[in-house]
């Protein structure tokens, strides 16, 4: 061995050394900690403005402006943010009446949305009037059990969506709800309802094992449960009948969680379910932490609600 | 083996042991954060829907008719002034739809007394106003009734409700007992073999305020038809309303 080919030899190994203890630090030691933070919001219905000092009800409460505030200092905070919304965005003030769901659509461009499902309420001037606003949506509609292939709106809505943020694979799929007898057949027309349970123990297996996503979330327009009819399909009676979804956020019901709820799933895993009410009054607000320490991992997933 | 072997050797082993070390979720915390004046306004989404407000404030203004007095459905026992401008007027705009529909024409109307969600005041009618009795997305709907079911329970269904349900086209006295003395539609005695075409809307033909007999008859007609757009259709036909409290929903003592 030449003296020139050993010092090279040596120094590549102390290299590798270097290198080496930087990757342990890196991998394993869990200096690094990946937080992926889900902002979410249901049936806003047309609600812009804030609702006024004077109102009965929910006075000085919502308002986009402000959940832009709210949302962007998240986002300072944490960029490795999904915003999603699961539907009834449409109809309740005259915003509605006047411009179809043009504003609602604009301004959730403006705020980054990611992604909304389908509520009933976006039906309310037909799958047509629906696919005219599209245009001013910048984000994805999800909605795996709605069959749109003999509408309008056949090729403008996905099952699901991946998000990739800081190597962390997020899949988000849609549900709605059952339309007959809820929205006039002349609105929703040859839209196709789909077994929401069948369609997500598919789409969580899809991205789970096909799409190897680290986190499976589904955007749901189901309600969150129904007491008088407590066989009818909700969120909780999803939780209950599926796995490997880590997060349902639900709509249609306006039910006001004061925090997320921790079902079990069809192998007693958790599943939190949460629901933000209605109108933008509230924001939901779901971290997601992950990390490689060995550790860490081994004590499970705790879950602060 | 030179130093690049080894350098290679190095970082698939790097690479093998980060996929070895995958990230596991370790922690979740969730909130659900109220939206209220405490936060600050983003004054670029304000001005954005500045201009928007605008053009639906000015046109929720426009005056489009003109209210001799105020009417409240509080004032009258069985029938309301308010109460029968509201149903005349789903009878008036009801009847130009279903009449090009189906050649058929509205025989009567009823509605709810709770569906009416506030006063007209005395001055300018606005469009705003038609948004404040009306603030529900409602449809009309024709039913098709058999007289002997308006009989049997839609005039029993008012006998007994004691309460200011708007109706047109029918005329109802009651005695003293809540039991009905006279009925007649169209100022003609209600034929029980006759079908009648009955307006009301949706969320009464599902069964609201516990008008079950609307969804045992066969025949269904969706108008597509807005309640809140028949009252801005017939406001905008009216220079002045000034609706009275009349004989059609009565009790003799």
């Amino acid at each position: 061995m030449k003296r020139r080919d050993f010092i090279q030899q040596t120094s590549a190994t102390a290299a590798l050394i270097t290198l080496g203890g930087l990757g342990l630090q890196s991998f394993t030691s869990g200096s690094k900690t990946t937080k992926i933070t889900i902002l979410h919001t249901n049936d806003v219905h047309s609600h812009i403005d804030a609702f006024g000092p004077e109102d009965g009800r929910n006075p000085n409460q919502g308002g986009v402006a402000r959940r832009a505030s709210l949302i962007q200092n998240i986002k300072n905070e944490n960029p490795n943010t999904l915003l999603l919304d699961a539907g009834d965005i449409f109809q309740g003030t005259p915003y509605f009446n006047y411009y179809g769901g043009e504003l609602e659509f604009k301004l959730m461009s403006m705020l980054k949305y990611d992604a909304a499902t389908i509520g009933n309420h976006d039906f309310d001037n037909g799958v047509d009037g629906l696919l005219a606003q599209l245009p001013h949506a910048k984000f994805d509609f999800l909605s795996a059990n709605y069959d749109f292939s003999n509408t309008s709106l056949d090729g403008f809505v996905k099952p699901y969506k991946v998000f990739k943020k800081d190597g962390i694979k997020i899949g988000v799929f849609g549900l709605g709800v059952k339309l007959d007898g809820l929205v006039d057949k002349n609105m929703y027309k040859e839209t196709k309802y789909i077994n929401p349970v069948e369609t997500a123990q598919d789409m969580s297996r899809i991205l789970k094992e096909k799409e190897k996503c680290d986190l499976v979330i589904c955007l749901s327009h189901l309600g969150y449960f129904y007491k008088n009819f407590p066989e009818k399909i909700s969120d909780l009676n999803l939780a209950k009948a599926t796995k490997n979804i880590d997060l349902i956020i639900g709509g249609h019901t306006h039910t006001f969680l004061p925090k997320p709820t921790v079902a079990k799933n069809s192998i007693g895993e958790n599943v939190l379910v949460n629901q933000v009410g209605c109108y933008g009054i509230n924001l939901g607000k779901i971290d997601f932490y992950f990390d490689a320490d060995k550790n860490k991992a081994a004590k499970g997933t705790s879950i602060l609600v | 083996m030179n130093y690049k072997h080894l350098l290679f050797i190095g970082i698939a082993l790097l690479i093998y042991s980060c996929k070895q070390e995958s990230l596991q979720l370790i922690k979740i915390e969730g909130k659900n954060i109220n939206v209220n004046d405490s936060l600050q306004t983003d004054s670029e989404i304000e001005d954005f829907i500045k201009p928007y407000r605008e053009h639906v404030n000015n046109n929720l203004d426009s005056v489009i008719s003109f209210a001799v007095d105020t009417y409240s459905k509080r004032d009258g026992e069985f029938n309301t002034a308010i109460g029968n401008l509201f149903a005349d007027a789903i009878l008036e705009e009801s009847n130009t739809v279903f009449n090009k529909q189906t050649g058929h024409n509205v025989d009567m109307v009823l509605v709810n007394h709770g569906g009416i969600r506030a006063i007209i005041s005395k001055g300018n009618i606005t469009t705003r106003t038609a948004y404040e009795i009306m603030p529900f997305e409602n449809s009309l709907v024709v039913v098709a009734m058999q007289g002997k079911t308006i009989q049997d329970s839609l005039i029993r269904y008012l006998s007994r409700a004691k309460r200011a349900h708007p109706i047109s086209g029918l005329k109802l006295k009651l005695d003293k007992d809540y039991n009905a003395i006279s009925a007649s539609i169209k100022n003609q005695p209600i034929d029980t073999e006759k079908t009648y075409y009955v307006a009301t809307n949706d969320y009464l033909y599902n069964g609201g305020d516990r008008m079950t007999f609307f969804q045992t008859n066969d025949s269904l007609y969706v108008l597509n038809y807005k309640v809140r757009n028949a009252l801005l259709d017939y406001f905008l036909k009216k220079d002045t309303i000034n609706p009275v409290i009349d004989d059609r929903f009565i009790q003799i003592n």
